[in-house]
């Protein structure tokens, strides 16, 4: 048991050993990195002040992106259900990878947060007594914090056992510690989600942010974006590894994302309703928004690509002629990304401060530090993954099977050496 | 492959002084400490330095004497950080005669003198809103303005607002904050321990009157525009990263005195005392005059009284 641990991390030796390509891949991810932490740097010597947020926009790129990836990591849910609860086998063979990114998005969102703070080096605050001071459970973002991390051990613990079962040719059992474990991923899932969009629904003094749908919306994009954005790795992952992802799980995730789509778009038009109609004070976040105030429209080109975009895709998803040919799913799967990372990032932690509370209007665009230190966390994250996967893959084929017992010890560097010879 | 070896172990080594560099500038710039040469063991009290309301007395006559010194070295002149605590049978309570007020701003300026804002990048506690007076969307803060000249101040066909922290009895800043960094102290100040915020800025986003600042880069100020009678939770220096507030001049209201920009209104717009006084001028204002709260309707409760008195703008 203690051996077959051990080979289990020494496998990880393999995630350093590729092909040119695979070298080529990582370096260019690392300089990307090397860009981001450049601007980190800067940001570390200067303060917030290098990145446009102030006083009147107190959050901006940062935070969006958190609430985006948040969003990706609650997603693996679209797989998770299909696979363990209604046991779709295609589905049921690809979901560890799905879990991986939610693994992958829940890092990314701590960076971001990480990047965010004022005094980064004092979040140990956060922790509960004795260490920190936790502000629990008055603070919502102190749930957050909980939530978040409940969910990534969840995940960790998930995927990491189901690999190592596989690993030594076993299978796991549902009715096991672990089956329930993957039952309480489903809820913590909705959870984390939940709990962002209550994060902004609890700061009562920003109407944009109060509409009791903004929760329910959070879950229903979040269910498009994030699984969009798994089918295209999906895509490339059976491109250049020789992982084998079947159609039928891509076609029946694309339906998946279909249905969520349409309520997507049925709460965006709800809330919209619901926040314009009344024409009351409170709505004037909302028509900055979408037409500006004064001729003060940074915010409108954003919110209407994201409405292009996102209706496009629905149209192009929804039409089982278009849904089922790559070509086009692809396309609305990247507008699907596209238009949702608009609409949950600039459109909606920004105009939930634009106008401010004193009706101040600060018009917020990113800066360059933003825009490059939020550039090197997303590659990091692709780093992450790529690791992940890496390791992941040869498990999954079963060309990785660890002997057990006597020879376990001298087949470990064999198999290492085995795997990796054969990776592009 | 020898070759991508190498280059691996390059971009490694690479990797971790580009790392390495990152958190030595971290530290260096983050932690609160202003001195270079600080001593170890400086350092390690200032980075686990407790929770203020978790000190002893003990140890918060330790801290403070710790950071007398770093902003001695700092400022090279002797800042005197109090810990006075709340007063007995203290509920403080605040008015503004909006009849009254002219728009000046020297109540803003007496502010900044008094409580050690940074000049550069700028920041002040008190904002004071235009309004015009035949507009009928008042009270629409989105027909305010806030960066109209003072030096015009009073125009007419204008009215003027001051907005600072509203110190709510029921504040929504701190059940925001996730460190409970920002408390309600027990006459009624909404406080911060500067050295417990970790900037997530979760509380301005919560705050309904726009009272909370951020220093988003290093605080400058220069020595001889230093207020050197300080309290802890007040105006002492404060750090880069982390959110700062009016505290009702909480190092002048608990020696019993005014606050600065009582002292300073220029037309006695401004009462301030004890609302568990009943015979206080504040409790007397809120008896007989026209008293309104900000955003009520948020039920937040802030012990900050507007009010009409007889008559318009003088
Ligand atoms: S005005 Fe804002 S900062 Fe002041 S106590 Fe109320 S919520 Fe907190
Ligand atoms: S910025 Fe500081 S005071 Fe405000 S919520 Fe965060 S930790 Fe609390």
């Amino acid at each position: 048991m203690v051996q077959a641990t051990k080979n289990f991390f020494i496998a990880w030796l393999s995630i350093f050993k590729g092909g040119p390509k695979y070298y080529l891949w990582l370096a260019f991810l690392a300089c990307l990195m090397g860009v981001g932490v450049y601007a980190y740097i800067g940001q570390a010597e200067h303060g917030l002040i290098m990145t446009a947020m102030r006083d009147q926009v107190s959050w901006g790129f940062y935070i969006s992106n958190f609430t985006f990836l948040v969003g990706v990591a609650a997603a693996a849910v679209l797989l998770v259900i299909p696979a363990y609860v209604h046991n779709h086998q295609p589905i049921k063979k690809i979901v560890l990878f799905g879990e991986l990114m939610a693994i992958t998005a829940i890092i990314m969102c701590i960076l971001f947060i990480m990047t965010d703070l004022g005094q980064p080096l004092r979040v140990w605050h956060i922790l509960p007594p004795p260490i920190g001071m936790m502000h629990w459970p008055t603070s919502l973002l102190a749930w957050d914090v909980l939530v978040l991390n409940g969910y990534f051990i969840l995940n960790v613990i998930i995927a990491f056992y189901v690999m190592y079962k596989y690993a030594h040719g076993e299978h796991y059992e549902m009715k096991s510690v672990i089956g329930f474990l993957i039952y309480l991923s489903i809820p913590a899932a909705i959870s984390i989600h939940t709990v962002t969009a209550f994060l902004y629904n609890a700061a009562f003094s920003r109407p944009f942010w109060s509409a009791s749908i903004l929760a329910p919306r959070f879950i229903a994009s979040a269910l498009c974006s994030g699984p969009a954005l798994m089918l295209l790795v999906f895509q490339v992952l059976r491109k250049v590894t020789d992982v084998e992802i079947e159609d039928k799980a891509i076609f029946r995730v694309a339906t998946l994302i279909t249905y969520a789509m349409a309520v997507n778009l049925f709460f965006l038009l709800a809330e919209v309703f619901g926040s314009f109609y009344p024409g009351t004070a409170e709505s004037v976040n909302i028509h900055y928004l979408f037409f500006g105030i004064d001729g003060q429209t940074n915010l409108v080109k954003y919110i209407w690509t994201a409405v292009a975009c996102n209706v496009t895709a629905f149209v192009l998803i929804l039409n089982p002629k278009t849904r089922e040919k790559f070509a086009t799913l692809n396309f609305a799967l990247v507008l699907m990304i596209v238009g949702i990372y608009l609409e949950k990032g600039m459109g909606l932690v920004i105009p939930g401060f634009t106008p401010d509370v004193l009706g101040e209007i600060y018009q917020y665009t990113p800066t360059a530090t933003e825009l490059l230190v939020s550039l090197g966390v997303w590659a990091t994250g692709a780093m992450i993954y790529t690791f992940l996967v890496k390791f992941a893959i040869p498990i999954h084929t079963g060309k990785l099977r660890f002997a057990s017992g006597e020879h376990a010890v001298t087949a470990k560097r064999a198999v290492i050496d085995d795997v990796t010879s054969e990776k592009a | 492959m020898k070759k991508t070896k190498d280059e691996r172990r390059a971009l490694k080594v690479n990797r971790r002084t580009l790392l390495k560099g990152t958190l030595a500038a971290a530290a260096a710039t983050m932690l609160p400490l202003n001195r270079a040469d600080a001593s170890f063991s400086d350092f390690w009290e200032s980075f686990f330095q407790k929770h203020f309301r978790e000190m002893t007395e003990a140890e918060k006559e330790k801290v403070v004497a710790r950071l007398e010194k770093e902003y001695e070295e700092k400022y090279k002149i002797a800042i005197k950080v109090g810990i006075e605590p709340a007063m007995p049978g203290v509920l403080f309570g605040y008015g503004l005669d909006l009849s009254r007020c002219i728009g000046c701003r020297t109540c803003e300026y007496a502010c900044v003198a008094e409580n050690n804002q940074s000049i550069d990048p700028q920041i002040h506690w008190i904002q004071v809103l235009r309004f015009k007076k035949e507009d009928p969307k008042f009270p629409d803060f989105e027909h305010a303005e806030k960066y109209y000249n003072a030096a015009l101040a009073p125009q007419p066909g204008y009215f003027y607002m001051p907005i600072q922290c509203q110190q709510c009895e029921n504040p929504a800043c701190t059940r925001a904050c996730p460190t409970q960094a920002t408390w309600k102290e027990p006459d009624g100040i909404v406080t911060i321990d500067y050295n417990w915020c970790i900037g997530c800025r979760y509380c301005m986003a919560a705050c309904p009157y726009g009272a909370r600042h951020f220093n988003w880069g290093e605080p400058h100020r220069a020595p001889q525009d230093i207020n050197p009678n300080t309290h802890y939770l007040g105006n002492r220096p404060r750090y880069r990263g982390v959110v700062e507030k009016c505290t009702f001049c909480i190092q002048r209201s608990r020696k019993g005195k005014y606050t600065a920009c009582v002292e300073a209104c220029p037309v006695g717009a401004r009462k301030f005392g004890n609302l568990l006084d009943p015979n206080s001028e504040i409790r007397y204002m809120i008896a007989n005059k026209r008293v309104f709260r900000l955003k009520e309707d948020l039920n937040t409760s802030p012990k900050f009284f507007y009010f009409f008195d007889f008559g318009g703008t003088r």
